[in-house]
Order: structure tokens, then C-alpha cells, then sequence
């Protein structure tokens, strides 16, 4: 007769470090959705030998925690995630050999060593540029002083559940005309609170379009510049990692 | 500039489409070289899977023209997919040319057009990338800045339907054959184009191994039949010769697989571990033309499975061929595998296994530390004697006892693959489906003691292939496959006792009859692929894209002037002595052989497989100069350490 089969040999080998990486994703990998990443990132973590920590059973998974992924065809220079290793090993190390096995356009900009605490818990706002490419300063800046002058601004996007209503203006902590690009093009920064439903640059684009007509006539240019906890000036983020190294301290 | 780059242009648009990373390139082992590597005389490949990405990236095929092209300094190879179409309205608008995810470069700058077609379906898909490309569909219309468009892939061993479109096809391997057409377009670019297009078409249709057809000419009977495929130019021979690649050790490839960002239909590595199979299963199109068996050593594939997993990070890897447990060294590799890969969480699969119970050892050594949950075994036909017609050389008890084994060694599911509307085929046959599923059922709940294990039959319309013993066979009609599977579904979900434990998917029996078309058609056929493409067909591979009323349609219009329709090529028995469209393509396979073996299948006669039988004189080693291919080497894998070395230089104290 046969049993119900349990997985043999010992269990796999507890995670005895847990680790914090920012990475970038740029260029034409923008494109590139949460899935794809994470498929990318456990492949890269195989071939640059990173001895990650598994979980049990029959279909072992490396230990890897994503937090708050920009959207597909946004760009990001501050994206996180968290991941646990079986052998402890030096994070400098780890950010060299992984961002050498991951391709161009998904850069490891820094690894640190995990202090206590969520790290989700850390990322409570994100910074935000955005290139309004055909449109010059003189056209949008009217476009946000009436936006910001309103106490709601709602917009609709379908979500896994069907269409969902919410509010983009409560969480606008700061909108604002940055700059000019190369092509006379107005660059925007944003400071927006995470909230549920995430409130992105694209629904505030979405919500000024409806209220100021606002229409750039090509898709415009996303990047999360940073994310992290909110400064006390509510004027943009801190380093969400930086408090892990002070916790750590200098043995670390 | 001729190999500029269009992404400036596409970039925009990709914002406005579903899944846009399948356009952006970028793949790990991805190749891009400078357009001018080797100057003016480059030789510049665009090579086409003509499906949807996520099908195509993962094709080995493809992969290994794309590296073997790539590695020789004067010539680069880019890959082209189909574009779905929400970003093909967008190109139209915006006037973007079909491109190349490597380089983003214009297909129509390239020299060669090569599409690899494992499957008909992708036909109309071919006009599209055309047509994108700036490129008229018809050969005729294309002058010397045109590429020139190649087929190859096991669907160009009759490229009748094709052959307005193409320049020229390739038969059988690729891999040597792709480097003697650069060669010769190397020459004739180097020469300065003597005599242009037409001249380079020559060349290429002299060496016996490239099928041009423009240089053949097809005269009809009165009644529609083929009277005489000739060739029209001297120098080019009467029949095309299929090319063969004798020892796979030599050509070690993909080496570096490309790894997409993008989720594709196989997730794994794949290592071929032989070529060809001679098992003589009579509608198997893969088994015929890819005679002789030729394995890839012991030693080989252990190479090839360190190297690949190394340069690509996946977890599992999965050894390809028509019928893997066939390799004479099989438990030796899979022991050997599974031993270095141990501990490593690397999963190994068999995809394709024959129902033999040694497969169930081969299996539970596979998965001896993962999860068992389904095993798949194809006996095609449901009764013994339709089994005997089609040489599957499988008795019932040979069934019963391969998944006694399996749900005895743990395993919970077992899927039945089986076939519809084969030759000679009743109800009767078919029917005999859902007693094989019960017993199968009944043999697992006593071997297992449990109640929860299940069994799947799926089952589709079969499809009568050139260069098998069947190409001679009568199709079964739509209505009349749909109609004989609706009986099967009520057997099996008559029974109350089986009902939850075994499940029944099938293919309705419409896309089998443009498949049919497609197989088994002439030149005439072209007319009716390109008036479906016109009215919008595209990813007729897709059911949600594909049409069977518009093929319908197209077929009555673009064949009214003609003495034959959609039932002529399909559901029609053809004689012995009529000229098939693809009998100048030269298979290796002797036409007297194949009907031969279509006689022993209408009187349930089995043929051996001649790999361990004396030969049966199917005519493929001596005409093609080949031989089998076979071990045993007597050798092993050895130990291994695998995945270590990021790891020394990682460690905390090393620093």
C-alpha cells in the first residue's frame, strides 16, 4: 500500500541573515512587471550562487519579500525587497555578484544588512518625476495650481476587483514644476503618501486631465525617484535603509 | 540608415499595449552585434518564430540558428515574434516597421527572412510580419532589396501552401544548413550581386539542398489532381534533399539559452538529448522525418545540462526528445542527474515518455525529493485494434500495469493522451476510451489504497501529415469528430462510480480540418491563406483569434475557379498513384515504403522499431547517407560540485 508521501532527508537550513536591497529599473526595462522581475531575480540569485535560505516542503521556495513594486512602464530608482540566507556573507559581495547576473536596467544599487522591524512599515511616501513629454511649463502650471487648489480630486482604474473610485488630492504632499528637459519638456516632482488603494503618478495625470483638460499628447515619463519615510517637512522622503545601519552599528 | 534602430519610434507606443516587455529585448545570453561587423558583406539574419513571443523565445530551434549565426564573425542574427494585435494597429498608424527585439532594426533591412514553422498555424501570421515589414508577400514582387524569405521547421517538408510567399525552404536540420547559406550569400555579396536576386536563388537551389520555388513548375489534371511538379531551370535538381546532422555531440547548442524577462510557455532549460525516433508510430510526422535515431552521448548531456543551468540560472531542466526513455543510456543520465543535482532544489522532467513501466522508475528517480503529482502517457487509440493500425505497439496491459506503478509510487494524477478520427476508425474504437479510464481508475484506487486519485483523457482530432503512411488517409470531417466525441464525454460521464475521478478535455474538431488544409495542400492553398489573412485572420493557433468560418469563406472564394474545395484536401482518400504536392521534397522516406506500411495498417500489421530490429527498408540511411546513431557508451557522470562558486567569494569572512 502506499502512503502519503513526505519530503525526505533533513529540513532545509533556517535563514541565519536577512538582507535589504534597493534596486533600479531603468531604461527599456521599465517595461518590465512585478512577475517579471521577481522570475529574473530568483534566477539571478542561482547563478550568482547567493546561498539563499529555503522554505519547507515538497516545492522549496527561496525566501524573498517584495514591498511596494512601481507599476509596469513606470521607471524606479528605489525599489525594495528583502531576502534570507541560509550562510551569512558580506552584502557588499551579494550587490556585486547580483547586479552582475541580473541584465542591464535592473540595477542592485545597495544591499544592508536587515534591522528589526517591517520594512514595508518604512516606505510611507514615494517621490516621483515625471516628464510631460509635448507639453512646456507655461502649459501645466496653471493645470496644477487649480489641482491643488481642490480639497478631492477623484479618478476610477480598474483594479483586479472591477473599477474602483478613490481620491488622488488627499495624498499629494507636494506637486510641483522641477524642471525643463533637454526637448523643452516640463519635468514634474510629486511627493505622494502610499494609501490603499496606491494612489500612482498616472491616476494624479489621469484626475488633473479631468478637472484641467490637461492632455499630453504622448504617454509621459515615469520615475520613482525615492521611497521611504516621510520627512517631518511632509517635503519628501528619508532613506529607508539608513536606520538599519545605525541599528547594526559599526560590527555589521 | 539601413539598420538603424526603431525604438525611438516603438518606445511610445509600448506604453499603450498589454504585456510590453515581450518587444524590448534585452534577454540574457541576448546577442546584438554592430550591424557592419563584418562590413559591407555581412551576412544579416532576421530569424522569425511566427507566434506570439512568449511561444516563440523559449523555441530551441530558433536558439540554436540564433547562436550558431551569431558566433561566426562575418555574419548576426536577430530574432523577430509576432506582434499581437494591439501593437500591430499601433505600427500601422505610426508607420513602424516590423523589428527585431535584439537591435530593434527594420526585418526588411536584413539579407535573410528565416521562419522556423513547427506548425502550420503560423502561416498567416508570416503575412503579417510581411507585410509589416515592407516586404511584398509575393516572392514574384520582390526585387534585389528585398530579403530573402526561408522556411525551415517541420511544417516546410511540404511548403506547397507557402510557396508564392517564399523565396526558398530548408529541410530537416538547421544548424549546418543555415551556415552553408551564408556562405553562399557571402560569396554573391562579396562578388558585388552578380545577377541579382535570381542568381543567388540559383545558387542556392543548385546545392540540391534548398527548395526554390519559383523554380518548379505544377501542372494540374483536369479533375485537380497534380499532373507534374518539374523543374524549370537547369541545374536544379527534381527532387530537395533534407539535411541531416550526424553527431549531435558536435554541435552542442543552445549553449547559452536565452532567458526572457517575460513569462513564456516553458519555464525550463531544455537539453535535446536525441534527435529522430524510429519507434514507427504511423501518424507521427515528427518520428517519420526525422529519421535516423542519432543520440546525444552520456558525457554530452551532462555538459550541456552543467553549462546551461550555469549561464541561465534556471531550476529546472528538462530532456528533450520525441520519447526521452528511449536513449540507450536513459537510467544512467537520469541517475547521474539527479545524484549532482541533489540538495540543489534543480528540478529534471521528461516531457516526453511512451507508457512503459520502466518510465515509472525513470520518474520516481526524477522527482525523489519533489512533489509526484501528475504523469502523462500517450496510448492514442482507445482499443487494441485501432492501436495496431497506428503501430502503437501498446497492449491494455501494458497500460494497466504502467499506472499500477505509478499510483503505487506515489503519484496522484494520470493524463491519457489520445487521438480522434484516426484510419478505420468506429464510435467502437473511441468508446473503448472510457473502459480504459475506469480500469485505469479502479487499477489506482487498489494499488493505493485511496480514494482521491484521478486520471485526465485528452483527446483531439487527428491530422493526416505528409511523409507518414497516413498522408495517404481520409480526414474526419468537423462535425463528425465533434459528434463521436460528445459520445466519448457521455460514457465517461455516465458512470456515477468514476464520474469526479476522471476528467475529459477535448479539441473541438474545426481547427484540426485548417490544419488539415494546411498539411496536405498544393500551391492552389496560398490563394485561400492569404484571403483569410486579408479578411483579419491572424494566431490561428489561438482559439480566441482563429476563425473557422472565415477559412470556410475564404476556401469557397478563393477556389471557386477551381476543380477542388476544403473536403478535396481533407476528408478526400487519396490513390497510390497519385502525385502528392510534396513528393519532390525528398524525406529519406521511399513513397513504396510508406505505402507499404499504410497497407500493413489497414490489415492492424505492427512494424518493429529498427533499433532493435533488423532495418525494414524505410529507405532513409541509404538515401540519405546516414546511419543510426546509438550507445551505449558505457560511461557515467561523475560527481560534481554544482552551483559553489558565487559563494567562497561571497562569504562573510572573505572580506
Amino acid at each position: 500500500m502506499a502512503r502519503q508521501r513526505t519530503p525526505e532527508g533533513p529540513p532545509p537550513p533556517p535563514a541565519v541573515q536577512k538582507l535589504r536591497i534597493r534596486y533600479a529599473k531603468r531604461g527599456r526595462l521599465r517595461f518590465s512587471s512585478t512577475r517579471d522581475f521577481s522570475r529574473a531575480l530568483e534566477r539571478a540569485l542561482r547563478r550568482a550562487g547567493v546561498p539563499m535560505a529555503f522554505s519547507a516542503g515538497f516545492h522549496p521556495h527561496p525566501l524573498i519579500s517584495y514591498a511596494n513594486a512601481a507599476p509596469t512602464g513606470t521607471a524606479s530608482e528605489a525599489e525594495y525587497l528583502e531576502i534570507r540566507l541560509a550562510e551569512r556573507v558580506a552584502p557588499e559581495a551579494v550587490r556585486d555578484a547580483l547586479d552582475e547576473a541580473l541584465p542591464d536596467g535592473l540595477d542592485v544599487l545597495e544591499v544592508r544588512e536587515a534591522a528589526p522591524g517591517a520594512l514595508a512599515d518604512r516606505l510611507e511616501a514615494s517621490e516621483w518625476e515625471v516628464r510631460l513629454r509635448g507639453v512646456r511649463p507655461p502649459q501645466v502650471e496653471p493645470a496644477l495650481a487649480a489641482y491643488l487648489a481642490l480639497e478631492r480630486a477623484e479618478t476610477t482604474r480598474v483594479v483586479k476587483s472591477g473599477p474602483r473610485t478613490f481620491d488622488t488630492r488627499e495624498p499629494v504632499l507636494d506637486l510641483r514644476v522641477a524642471g525643463v528637459g533637454e526637448d523643452g519638456c516640463a519635468i514634474l516632482r510629486m511627493v505622494v503618501r502610499h494609501t490603499t488603494p496606491s494612489v500612482r503618478p498616472d491616476d494624479i495625470l489621469t484626475a488633473l486631465r479631468a478637472v484641467t483638460g490637461l492632455a499630453p499628447p504622448v504617454p509621459p515619463l515615469v520615475t520613482r525617484l525615492a521611497q521611504g519615510p516621510l520627512r517631518p517637512d511632509r517635503a519628501g522622503v528619508a532613506d529607508p535603509l539608513a536606520t538599519d545601519e545605525e541599528v547594526v552599528g559599526p560590527e555589521g | 540608415m539601413p539598420g538603424e534602430s526603431v525604438f525611438p519610434a516603438l518606445e511610445p507606443l509600448l506604453e499603450q499595449v498589454s504585456k510590453p516587455i515581450q518587444y524590448v529585448g534585452g534577454e540574457l545570453n541576448s546577442t546584438v552585434k554592430p550591424w557592419e561587423v563584418a562590413g559591407d558583406e555581412t551576412v544579416r539574419w532576421a530569424l522569425m518564430y511566427p507566434d506570439a513571443y512568449e511561444v516563440g523565445v523559449p523555441n530551441q530551434g530558433v536558439m540554436i540558428l540564433y547562436e550558431v549565426l551569431n558566433e561566426r564573425p562575418d555574419a548576426l542574427a536577430e530574432r523577430t515574434y509576432a506582434v499581437w494585435p494591439d501593437l500591430e494597429a499601433l505600427m500601422r498608424e505610426h508607420g513602424v516597421p516590423q523589428f527585431t527585439v535584439d537591435g530593434h532594426r527594420p526585418v526588411g533591412d536584413f539579407d535573410v527572412f528565416g521562419l522556423s514553422f513547427s506548425t502550420e498555424l503560423g502561416y498567416t501570421n508570416m503575412l503579417t510580419a510581411l507585410d509589416l515589414a515592407g516586404i511584398p508577400l509575393h516572392a514574384a514582387d520582390r526585387d534585389d532589396s528585398h530579403p530573402v524569405v526561408v522556411a525551415g521547421g517541420h511544417a516546410a517538408f511540404n511548403p506547397e501552401p507557402v510557396a508564392h510567399f517564399l523565396d526558398a525552404a530548408i529541410i530537416g536540420d538547421g544548424e549546418e544548413a543555415v551556415l552553408a547559406v551564408t556562405d553562399i550569400v557571402g560569396d554573391w555579396k562579396r562578388e558585388g550581386r552578380p545577377g541579382g536576386r535570381e542568381e543567388l536563388l540559383l545558387r542556392l537551389a543548385r546545392t540540391g539542398g534548398v527548395y526554390v520555388p519559383r523554380f518548379y513548375d505544377v501542372t494540374y489534371l483536369p479533375d485537380g489532381r497534380i499532373q507534374r511538379v518539374a523543374p524549370n531551370r537547369p541545374g536544379v535538381p527534381w527532387r530537395v534533399s533534407k539535411h541531416t546532422v550526424m553527431d549531435l555531440d558536435a554541435w552542442p547548442y543552445p549553449k547559452q539559452p536565452l532567458v526572457p524577462l517575460a513569462e513564456s510557455v516553458h519555464e525550463r532549460m531544455s537539453v535535446e538529448i536525441f534527435r529522430g525516433c524510429t519507434r514507427g508510430c504511423r501518424f507521427c510526422q515528427a518520428g517519420m522525418i526525422t529519421r535516423p535515431v542519432r543520440e546525444r552521448s552520456i558525457t554530452g548531456i551532462g555538459e550541456m545540462v552543467e553549462q546551461g543551468l550555469a549561464a541561465t540560472g534556471f531550476e529546472e531542466v528538462g530532456l528533450l526528445s520525441l520519447s526521452s526513455a528511449d536513449h540507450s543510456e536513459i537510467a544512467d543520465v537520469t541517475k547521474g542527474l539527479a545524484d549532482r543535482y541533489e540538495g540543489t532544489n534543480t528540478g529534471l522532467s521528461l516531457p516526453s515518455t511512451r507508457v512503459d513501466a520502466f518510465n515509472i522508475d525513470l520518474a520516481n528517480e526524477l522527482t525523489r525529493n519533489g512533489r509526484r503529482s501528475g504523469l502523462t502517457f500517450a496510448p492514442e487509440g482507445g482499443s487494441e485494434r485501432i492501436r495496431k493500425v497506428i503501430n502503437k505497439m501498446v497492449s491494455e496491459e501494458d497500460l494497466i500495469r504502467t499506472v499500477a506503478a505509478a499510483y503505487g509510487a506515489g503519484w496522484r494524477q494520470v493524463k491519457l493522451y489520445f487521438m480522434c478520427g484516426l484510419p478505420t476508425e468506429t464510435d467502437e474504437d473511441v468508446l473503448q476510451i472510457a473502459e480504459l479510464a475506469k480500469k485505469v481508475i479502479e487499477t489506482g484506487r487498489e494499488v493505493s489504497g485511496r480514494r482521491d486519485i484521478r486520471c485526465t483523457v485528452s483527446i483531439g482530432g487527428f491530422v493526416p501529415k505528409p511523409h507518414t503512411p497516413f498522408q495517404w488517409a481520409a480526414q474526419l470531417g468537423a462535425d463528425e469528430t465533434d459528434a463521436r466525441l460528445e459520445k466519448l464525454r457521455d460514457a465517461i460521464r455516465s458512470d456515477k462510480r468514476y464520474g469526479r475521478s476522471i476528467g475529459f478535455r477535448y479539441h473541438d474538431g474545426k481547427p484540426g480540418v485548417v490544419e488539415g488544409l494546411l498539411s496536405r495542400g498544393d500551391r492552389r492553398v496560398g490563394r485561400v491563406i492569404e484571403a483569410v489573412w486579408r479578411g483579419g485572420g491572424r494566431f490561428d493557433g489561438w482559439s480566441e483569434h482563429f476563425s473557422y468560418d472565415r477559412w470556410v469563406a475564404a476556401a469557397e472564394q478563393a477556389l471557386d475557379d477551381e476543380p477542388v474545395d476544403l473536403a478535396w484536401y481533407t476528408t478526400r482518400e487519396r490513390e497510390e498513384s497519385e502525385v502528392l504536392p510534396w513528393d519532390h521534397i525528398d524525406s529519406g522516406l521511399d513513397k513504396e515504403w510508406l505505402w507499404q506500411d499504410w497497407l500493413d495498417a489497414l490489415d492492424e500489421t505492427e512494424v518493429e522499431d529498427c533499433r532493435w530490429t533488423p532495418c525494414f527498408d524505410c529507405g532513409v540511411c541509404p538515401q540519405m547517407g546516414t546511419e543510426i546513431e546509438i550507445g551505449p557508451t558505457g560511461k557515467t557522470l561523475l560527481p560534481l560540485t554544482v552551483l559553489g562558486s558565487g559563494r567562497e567569494r561571497m562569504a562573510e569572512h572573505a572580506h
